[in-house]
């Protein structure tokens, strides 16, 4: 027996066979991944915080550090690790953000520096800058035209 | 420790957020990134991301919402400070660190490190 289903009717099915415990393990996969990489982000702020930098460079520097981190994490094949147990634990992170530009630039080195390294590094940082900058401008915008009216 | 605790649970939860799309409705963990960037540029503008920074601090900067968040800030300080021009420059100047150390320590252990063989 031949069943014709649609990418909908299949997406259904999954859905309802996927077995609940699976989602369950992967909520808390992600939960206690995404949390322990805050909490030590966190460690790193109050640290910065405890030498007497201002807030704001304090934030900047923890997301640089854990940007670091989450680069040589990539390099040294750790992160994929991290990201297979924590799924979007691992890939929300600014960490992931990291490993999404490591990962293929490390994959395509083959195919040159140029087009392989500096072009596949922005597979997935280049889609998330794209519509994260564009989306500022359109906020700023709306944030300009409403100081001007009120 | 009371803030190491609510960083754990902020950035918990906005990963389970993320975890719970991923398996409910199938979107590639690519566009997930893309969605909670441009979640965190409109929470951020209307004053609700600030809160949760002020609640989970790295919980909820460390998170890509909380990087869509340091471009909305940007660009509502450089519009107050330059007006329209503030538009161009606020965003991507409030996340310059991010990008460039991103790029910075991206190119340098892509260049210096090898692919696992599969």
């Amino acid at each position: 027996m031949s069943m014709k289903v649609t990418k909908h009717e299949y997406q259904h099915l999954v859905k309802e066979t996927m077995p609940s415990s699976r989602v369950l393990r992967n909520v808390l996969a992600a939960f206690v991944t995404g949390g322990l990489i805050c909490a030590l982000a966190q460690v790193f702020f109050m640290g910065l915080e405890g030498l007497g930098v201002d807030e704001e460079t304090a934030y900047m520097l923890t997301t640089v550090i854990m940007i670091f981190l989450g680069a040589l994490l990539t390099g040294l094949n750790i992160y994929d690790k991290i990201g297979k147990f924590g799924g979007a634990g691992a890939s929300i992170p600014v960490t992931g953000f990291s490993n999404s530009i490591v990962s293929p630039a490390m994959e395509y080195k083959r195919e040159g520096y140029v087009m392989g390294v500096g072009a596949r590094m922005f597979v997935i940082a280049g889609p998330v800058l794209v519509y994260g900058i564009f989306a500022s401008v359109v906020a700023g915008l709306i944030y300009y035209i409403w100081t001007q009216v009120m | 420790m009371t803030d190491i605790v609510k960083a754990f649970i902020t950035g918990g939860i906005i990963c389970v957020i993320a975890q719970l799309l991923t398996d409910y409705t199938g979107i590639t963990p690519a566009r997930i990134m893309v969605l909670f960037v441009v979640a965190g540029v409109v929470l951020g503008i209307l004053g609700i991301y600030p809160a949760i920074v002020e609640f989970g601090s790295a919980g909820a900067t460390i998170p890509l919402t909380g990087f869509g968040n340091t471009l909305a800030k940007g660009v509502i300080k450089a519009v107050n400070e330059t007006g329209l021009a503030g538009v161009l420059t606020g965003g991507v100047r409030a996340a310059s660190a991010g990008i460039t150390s991103a790029i910075t320590f991206g190119y340098i252990m892509a260049i210096v490190s090898r692919p696992k063989l599969k």
